[in-house]
């Protein structure tokens, strides 16, 4: 049992240590990295079926009891997150795969994207904030690889801001770690919920903006995400497709869960609401603005923040639980979309809307790879997006926070209507190139891989939303996170 | 103690702050180094006032330091180190490539300026 929470990040590391080991074979990287990918997608599966009918595991690492030792911890709420992750990570790594040029050219590539696993895995499983800390270093890190090797001449410079963002959110971070722990004695996420009940609540709720702003940096909620639309497209493909399922999304379970854990509120957070509503309407106008695939759908991250943001707003057990619904679906459709986006380059070359037109003539599996993943980021039923939407339009009706609720709504029209830009400009009209045409088979593959899931998201609605209700009542109403030694299993 | 640590914390903020808004990247990168050295000085600041070396010996008449949170400044070290290195690294590829150490313009800004040309 305990060693089934310490797997997710057990086994990308090692992998990666053999994959490093095993530089100069192409194939034997491949195979470790692929059997690693998954192996931890299998175990994240086992996870979430324990921890739903056994209830919350916590691992004392090295015997250390909590709070004195690092716990890892994987309750509902992070074990869906993290099979959402690792499926994605499974995907996206078949596609880099079969695209070759990724990791032919980069002989860490493999390497770095287990670290990147267990970076991921680590953020969503402990039960420590410092630790936490270190779980982003060790992703961001890794992203900082994979997005600079192949930047050159004029995309070194969104790189270069990517890191430096990347650096002062973790100076703040590690601020905010002082503080909390100056005030507190303490940086286990459990015992904080209990101590911090003694603080001022004025510095209370200060300590709690200042993380949720250090987050809200990596989860690039509005005004702190002007940063992602300039870095993410400049990197291959699978890369991208992988920072948009994934990365923000960790900020935006890190936000959740010390949020909900650390400084419960009762009612609506009107501020939140707020910052809620503009990132999704300056998002999506943003994107209305672009005329690349990439950075149009870079933007959609942006604006796809915001929804979940809403849902936390909420402060309700409905709000809290459609929020994670709406995490799980933006993991997989936004990393497809992304997939699309490169399997479009591929074939025609460029993914500017301009320059491309007719693929649906000349490529109808990718069209047809496009319209559910864009329909379901849109809202359109009955995708994955509308169930996640519908939730977080009931909770909000449950709320009466009437405003929020029609925000979302426009921002899903606009949504809708920048995916029949792409539509119109790229796939429907007359092909206007001659060339060969190139559907990569494996590619391809993957990337309808993760249309499927988003697809059985959608028919499952019903047991994925009642466990996601399930997992907004641990964290609301149980606050099942206790550092109580006799929960401890060692 | 705690004000000694506030005032030089605060004072490398403010320098890291200028630096990070050059346009030489060598000095955006000293810039982040003195504000990971800002965030190091609050984390040790954190543990309160300093005393006897703790975990030793049982002998110690105390009152003890606090270890944790220089465990946790020791990590927070290494991990700057790494990244800083990682930086130096970028910046050189970036001044062997196009020979200047300048940061450029943003994309979106340069196509604004680019139109606002073209309609003058």
């Amino acid at each position: 049992m305990t060693t089934l929470a310490t797997l997710p990040v057990v086994i990308p590391l090692i992998a990666g240590a053999l994959a490093l080991a095993l530089g100069r074979n192409v194939t034997a990287r491949r195979t470790i990295g692929l059997v690693a990918s998954g192996a931890s997608a299998a175990v994240a599966t086992v996870l979430l079926v324990v921890v739903d009918t056994e209830g919350t595991i916590v691992v004392a690492v090295g015997g250390w009891a909590p709070p004195f030792g690092i716990e890892l911890v994987a309750d509902r709420f992070s074990a869906l997150l993290l099979l959402a992750s690792t499926v994605a990570l499974f995907a996206v790594l078949v596609y880099a795969v079969s695209q070759r040029a990724t990791d032919e050219d980069f002989r860490g590539f493999h390497a770095v994207y287990q670290i990147l696993g267990a970076g991921v895995a680590l953020a969503l499983l402990t039960g420590d904030l410092f630790t936490m800390f270190v779980a982003f270093e060790i992703m961001l890190t890794a992203s900082y690889v994979l997005l600079t090797h192949r930047a050159d001449g004029t995309e070194t410079r969104p790189a270069i801001s990517y890191v430096v963002i990347g650096l002062v959110a973790s100076a703040l971070f590690l601020i905010s770690i002082g503080l909390i722990y100056g005030v507190t004695g303490t940086v286990n996420l459990a015992d904080l919920a209990v101590r911090l009940d003694d603080v001022d609540p004025g510095l209370r709720s200060g300590l709690g903006w200042l993380l949720f702003m250090v987050f809200g940096i990596k989860a690039a909620i509005f005004p702190l995400f002007f940063w992602l639309p300039d870095s993410y497209p400049v990197a291959p493909t699978p890369v991208t497709a992988l920072f948009a399922g994934l990365l923000t999304k960790i900020g935006v379970y890190a936000i959740i869960r010390t949020q909900t854990l650390l400084f419960p509120s009762d009612e609506p957070s009107t501020f939140m609401l707020i910052i809620a509503g503009l990132t999704m309407v300056v998002g999506v106008l943003g994107a209305i603005a672009q005329t690349d695939i990439k950075r149009i759908l870079s933007f959609h991250i942006v604006s796809q923040i915001g929804y979940m943001i809403m849902g936390l707003g909420f402060g309700t057990v409905a709000g809290v639980a459609a929020a994670i619904v709406f995490v799980v679906h933006q993991i997989i459709v936004k990393a497809s979309l992304f997939l699309v986006g490169g399997l479009v380059e591929e074939s025609e070359g460029t993914g500017a809307i301009d320059a491309v037109s007719g693929v649906a003539r000349r490529s109808p599996i990718i069209a047809a790879l496009f319209l559910p993943a864009a329909l379901s980021l849109a809202g359109f039923p009955p995708f994955s997006g509308f169930v996640g939407k519908l939730a977080l339009v009931e909770a909000g009706f449950a709320s009466n926070a009437w405003i929020i609720v029609g925000v979302s709504l426009v921002a899903s029209v606009l949504t809708l209507f920048s995916m029949t830009k792409i539509w119109a400009g790229v796939f429907w009209g007359v092909p206007n190139t001659t060339k060969p045409r190139i559907t990569p088979r494996g590619m391809a593959l993957a990337t309808a891989t993760l249309v499927a899931v988003s697809l059985v998201i959608a028919v499952a609605a019903e047991p994925i939303v009642s466990y996601a209700e399930r997992a907004a009542d641990d964290l609301l109403v149980e606050r099942v996170v206790t550092a109580s030694p006799e929960r401890v299993a060692s | 103690m705690t004000w000694t640590i506030a005032i030089t914390a605060g004072i490398l903020f403010g320098a890291g702050t200028y630096l990070i808004l050059q346009r030489l990247l060598s000095r955006i990168i000293v810039g982040l180094g003195l504000i990971a050295h800002a965030a190091n000085l609050i984390l040790l600041g954190s543990g309160g006032e300093p005393g006897e070396p703790p975990l030793l010996d049982e002998a110690g008449s105390g009152p003890y330091s606090d270890p944790l949170e220089q465990a946790l400044v020791l990590t927070a070290i290494v991990i700057t180190f790494g990244i800083t290195a990682f930086l130096l690294a970028l910046a050189y590829r970036s001044w062997s490539e196009q020979g200047s150490d300048e940061v450029e313009d943003d994309r979106e800004d340069q196509r604004i300026a680019r139109r606002r040309e073209a309609e003058q």
